[in-house]
Order: structure tokens, then C-alpha cells, then sequence
């Protein structure tokens, strides 16, 4: 496969072999889907119309319940999300009147933070890791990039402190919680990494310094801070990555269960069958 | 059937009074609110951008620094050619708990022979018509490793009490062999910023990995003399400071100040006791719904009172 290619010169047309070979290929293969037989549907005869019933509604349908035993795993998916997340409970227009603190603005503070993160990140990427040093436009999406993960950890630990001193895990939310806890996790590496991508002395500076807790675990071997473009691709793919997709976890969490009562509500929450009071 | 009634919000929320709520609203102000700070912030305080070190900058700003470094290197006493995993083959340095040292796990897969890849090399690749520098070379490598040493500690001695004058290092008098034209020509070629490429050097065109550059700077007392003006050394709490003044990953708060107390200040092997009290101590973060003391601390320290001052009483006020 080293040795250079074979090419195939036709009119003005210069095509390698192994282009010739895909090209090719992707014809017949398309020429064999259009006339090989497709096999039969098992109930082709039979109407869909009245078995399937329609789940996308707001409210939960007792028959879609029935349909997921029967083995379609697409519709199957598809009724266990709609039980669980109609579209009013998705998108509330109303909720709870104890929701009624600014305690509450931190945890969409923290969304809206990372959106522009997220923005000021794009612009960023795509200029390539020198532009900010050498313009000032770079400069001035660095300094948004900057505060906006000021805000955001900010927003996002005042946002724990209200949870933790709410008891917000109360009520089945506990892995709401939990999710939360790696949210803020991944954000600090994603942070770190962050910071190891400037292309600055406090670049070089956390990189030598923060090898040693790194090494000392063993992971050092891998997950090498000094490697810029190990550092760099992390920061701008995998990071990134993992708190959005644990962030989206952590909302539907949220919209799945609504927001736990206040502590010393009068009780009626069923927990393993059993009343549980608010006392 | 009760699992279901977890997931059934409405059940949860019976008898509970409901106010109107616009969730897209809310979140397209927190969107504009936030925007319009983080563009503020942007545009009257900037963001830090201290440059970065080169080996060029630092061999000019202080050469007696870089030449004892590099003579650290060739000697195989830097603070690197000790460090063992995962950058050399030493032994029984590797951080531990007991019989615990994950940092011997796996070997030295990014490993450095720092006489060859900081000295050897980059004079080797320089030597070229040079004359001085290839016999020097080739005096070097042709001597016994006692007397490579024997040059090596008889140099380090003297540059205690080394003197720079023009960016050049002069040490008294002594029987160094060819380690005095080894140190002037590394210092050349650093001063020249040759060094800086030859350190990024690899047999591929394309560069990314720093590991070699950064970890000779950090040989040196260059780079962490500039740390330390900006207050970033470990013992200054750095990891959660900025250059400048800006405001630095305060959010390490807790995992820095382990470091600046007993008993990890002093122990050989803090930061693996410190990454594994952190680990621990988030765990213990995410689990606070199921342990006891620490989930019924919300309920004995009542802020909440204070959150759901107005809202706690409607809901009762209702409920009655």
C-alpha cells in the first residue's frame, strides 16, 4: 500500500486506481440495493393505524404503556421518554409558588455563562490557538472566554451552596445531585485545561506545577499536562463535551422530577410505598 | 407501580400552589443579563496575557542560571533526570502510600535522557564546521563516565562563583576538559534561539508536545523566580492564583490548601496524598444525600428559612 499509486488517464481526466476502486464500488453497491430482493415485512397485510397509539401528546397515554412490551425498541424508546418527559412538564409555564428566591437564578446563571463560554470558545477555536495574542479582537473574545468561566464557577458553586442548604437531593433527587457534583467536576479539568492551552508564562507555570499530582496517580503516562496539543484538544473537544452532555442529564433530572418542596412542607411524598412527612 | 408515581410530577405537585412561569423567558434574560457582564467585564478589565518564556529569553536574562541548569542535565543531576516515571528510568523516587505507588504502574512511556536531548544533541546537531565544538564533542564523549563526572562536579563547583558580563558565563580557573566549550556553545545556541526549536525537534514537521523545553526551563530557577513574583509558586497557594490581577481557578481552593499544611507541607509524597484525599472528599460531595449527619445538616443550620421565607408560609398558609 507504500508504493505509489497507478493512474488512469482518460481524456483530461487523471483518476488514481484506488479512487477508480471506491468510485466503483459505490456504484454497484448502489446498482445492488436498487434490484436485490428486500425481505418481506412479517405483518405487511396488517393495518399499523390502531395499534400504535399516538404518544407525542402532553399528557402520559395508558396505551402507549402496553405498547413497549412489544418489542419494538424504537417505540419502545420513544413511549418511555414521552411518559417521563411531556412536553408541559419539558417546558413548564407554571411552577411551584415556594420557587420564589433568587437562590434559585444561580443554576440558569451557570447555563447562560456557559453558553457564552461556549460562544467565545467557537470563535476562538476557529481563529486557532495565536489569534488572541496577536489581536486585539482576539483579545477582547479571550477576555469574554476569561469571564464568562469566572461567572460561571461562580454561578455553579453559588448554585451547590443554595442545593446543599435546600437539601435539594430530597425526594428521589439524589442523582440529580450526584450528576451535578460531576458536572462541576468536569468543569474544573475542563477549566484546567483551559489554562494550559494559553500559550503564556502562567501556561508554562501551571503545566511544571501541576505535573506532580498528576504523575504522582500514575496518569502522567497518558495524560500528559507539558503535550500543548494533547492539552488543547481535550480542552476544546472531550471537557466540553462531557459537561454539556452531563448539563442536558442534569435538566431533564430536573424536569423529570420538578423542584424538591421546602424543607418542613407538610408531608405526602411516597418513598418505598411508605408516607413520608416533612417534619 | 410506586416508581411510577416518582416520575409523575403532577402527583408531586398536588396541592401545591403554582404561579405562572415562562421557562424560555427566564433563560433568554439569564442569556442577555450574563452576556451583557461578561462583555463588560471583557471591555474594561481584559484578560491576562503575561508572554511566555522562551529558552532564548531565559538564557539572555540570566545565563549563569541556564548554563548551571544545562550543566545539571549533562551531569544527570537535574531535578528531571531524578524524577523517575514517567519521564526517566529511576527507581524508588515514584510518590507512595505504603506499597501503593500507581506513578511506577507504567514505566517511563515519555521518557528523557537529559544529557543527550537538553546538551548532547542539540550541540551535535549545531557542530556542523565548528571545529572547537566537535572536538569538544568528541573529547567529551570519548572520556570515562569518572572523568565526564570528575569535569562535571569541578564545573558545577565553579559556578558558584561565575560572573556574567555581556551574556557571556565566566568560572575560575580549573580543569574542566571540554565541558567550559560544551556550556559556551549551549549558551550560544540557546542566546541564538536555536535551542528552542532543536528542543521541539522530532522526526515529524508538525510540533505540539512541549514536555522537553518545559520541563528544562523548569529545571532552572528562571521560570520560577517569574512565578514567584507573581505569586503562583505551590507554597503561594498558586494553583489558584492569576498573573496580574486577575482573578485566578479559585475553585482549587480546597485542593491548594492542602499543600500549605500538615502533613502534606512537608511529605515527599503530598501531592499523591492530596489527589487522593481530594478524590475521596468528592466522592464523600456526591454522596451527601445518603450520609447521614451530613444530608441533616441543611435542616440543623436553617438557611433555608431565609430562601423560602415568603413561599414556605403561602404553601402552608394553603395547606391549612
Amino acid at each position: 500500500m507504500e508504493s505509489p499509486a497507478t493512474y488512469v488517464h482518460f481524456w483530461f481526466v487523471v483518476i488514481s486506481v484506488p479512487n477508480l476502486l471506491i468510485i466503483g464500488g459505490m456504484v454497484v453497491l448502489f446498482v445492488i440495493a436498487l434490484l436485490a430482493p428486500f425481505p418481506r415485512h412479517k405483518a405487511v397485510d396488517t393495518p399499523l393505524a390502531p395499534a400504535t397509539p399516538d404518544v407525542t401528546g402532553s399528557l402520559p397515554d395508558p396505551a402507549a404503556e402496553q405498547a413497549v412490551d412489544d418489542g419494538n425498541w424504537t417505540r419502545g424508546t420513544r413511549n418511555a421518554i414521552t411518559r417521563r418527559w411531556p412536553w408541559h412538564q419539558l417546558l413548564p409555564d407554571k411552577q411551584p409558588r415556594y420557587v420564589a428566591s433568587w437562590v434559585y437564578m444561580f443554576g440558569v446563571g451557570a447555563i447562560a455563562a456557559l453558553v457564552w463560554i461556549i460562544i467565545s470558545g467557537m470563535i476562538l477555536v476557529f481563529f486557532g490557538p495565536t489569534w488572541w495574542h496577536v489581536s486585539n479582537t482576539g483579545k477582547f473574545v479571550n477576555s469574554i472566554h476569561f469571564w464568562s468561566v469566572q461567572l460561571f464557577f461562580a454561578f455553579t458553586v453559588i448554585h451547590l451552596w443554595g442545593q446543599f442548604f435546600m437539601a435539594g437531593w430530597r425526594h428521589g433527587r439524589a442523582l440529580t445531585w450526584i450528576v451535578g457534583v460531576g458536572i462541576f467536576s468536569i468543569s474544573i479539568g475542563a477549566a484546567f485545561t483551559g489554562y494550559l492551552s494559553q500559550q503564556n508564562l502562567d501556561a508554562q507555570w501551571i503545566a511544571l506545577n501541576g505535573k506532580d499530582a498528576i504523575n504522582g496517580t500514575g496518569l502522567g503516562a497518558f495524560f500528559n499536562i507539558l503535550d500543548y496539543g494533547q492539552m488543547f484538544g481535550i480542552h476544546v473537544m472531550l471537557l466540553p463535551l462531557g459537561v454539556i452532555s452531563l448539563l442536558v442529564v442534569h435538566i431533564l433530572l430536573i424536569r423529570l422530577r420538578g423542584i424538591a418542596v421546602p424543607i418542613g412542607w407538610p408531608g405526602r411524598f411516597k418513598r418505598n410505598g411508605q408516607e413520608e412527612r416533612e417534619a | 407501580m410506586s416508581r411510577k408515581k416518582n416520575w409523575d410530577q403532577d402527583t408531586y405537585y398536588r396541592g401545591v400552589p403554582m404561579a405562572p412561569y415562562d421557562l424560555i423567558k427566564e433563560l433568554v434574560a439569564a442569556l442577555l443579563i450574563i452576556g451583557l457582564v461578561s462583555l463588560g467585564l471583557a471591555f474594561a478589565l481584559s484578560s491576562p496575557d503575561v508572554p511566555s518564556v522562551t529558552i532564548q529569553s531565559w538564557s539572555t536574562a540570566d545565563p549563569i542560571d541556564f548554563v548551571t541548569t544545562a550543566t545539571a542535565e549533562l551531569a544527570g543531576t537535574s531535578d528531571t533526570a531524578g524524577y523517575g516515571p514517567p519521564y526517566t528510568d529511576v527507581s524508588g523516587v515514584a510518590q507512595a502510600i505504603g506499597p501503593f505507588a500507581p506513578q511506577d504502574f507504567f514505566g517511563d512511556p515519555l521518557h528523557l535522557d537529559t544529557a543527550h536531548e537538553f546538551v548532547l544533541g542539540p550541540l551535535s546537531t549545531v557542530s556542523g564546521s565548528n571545529d572547537t565544538l566537535t572536538s569538544a564533542l568528541a573529547t567529551f564523549q570519548a572520556a570515562t563516565s569518572d572523568q565526564q563526572q570528575a569535569w562535571l562536579t569541578a564545573y558545577t563547583s565553579a559556578l558558584d562563583s561565575a560572573t556574567a558580563q555581556n551574556g557571556q558565563v565566566t568560572v575560575p580557573a580549573g580543569d574542566y576538559g571540554p565541558v567550559t566549550a560544551l556550556m559556551a556553545s549551549e549558551l550560544a545556541i540557546a542566546q541564538s534561539g536555536s535551542l528552542d526549536g532543536i528542543l521541539l525537534t522530532s522526526p515529524r514537521f508538525y510540533q505540539t508536545n512541549y514536555t522537553a523545553p518545559l520541563l528544562f526551563m523548569g529545571d532552572g530557577g528562571y521560570l520560577a523566580s517569574l512565578a514567584d513574583q507573581q505569586h503562583l509558586l505551590g507554597t503561594q497557594w498558586g494553583m489558584m492564583n492569576e498573573t496580574g490581577s486577575y482573578p485566578g481557578q479559585t475553585w482549587l481552593w480546597l485542593f491548594t490548601m492542602w499543600y500549605q499544611v500538615p502533613p502534606f507541607d512537608t511529605a515527599d509524597n503530598a501531592d499523591l496524598l492530596v489527589v487522593v484525599l481530594m478524590g475521596f472528599l468528592t466522592l464523600v460531595l456526591a454522596l451527601v444525600p445518603f450520609i447521614p449527619i451530613l444530608r441533616d445538616i441543611p435542616r440543623w443550620i436553617p438557611i433555608h428559612r431565609l430562601i423560602w421565607r415568603r413561599s414556605a408560609l403561602a404553601g402552608r398558609a394553603d395547606s391549612e
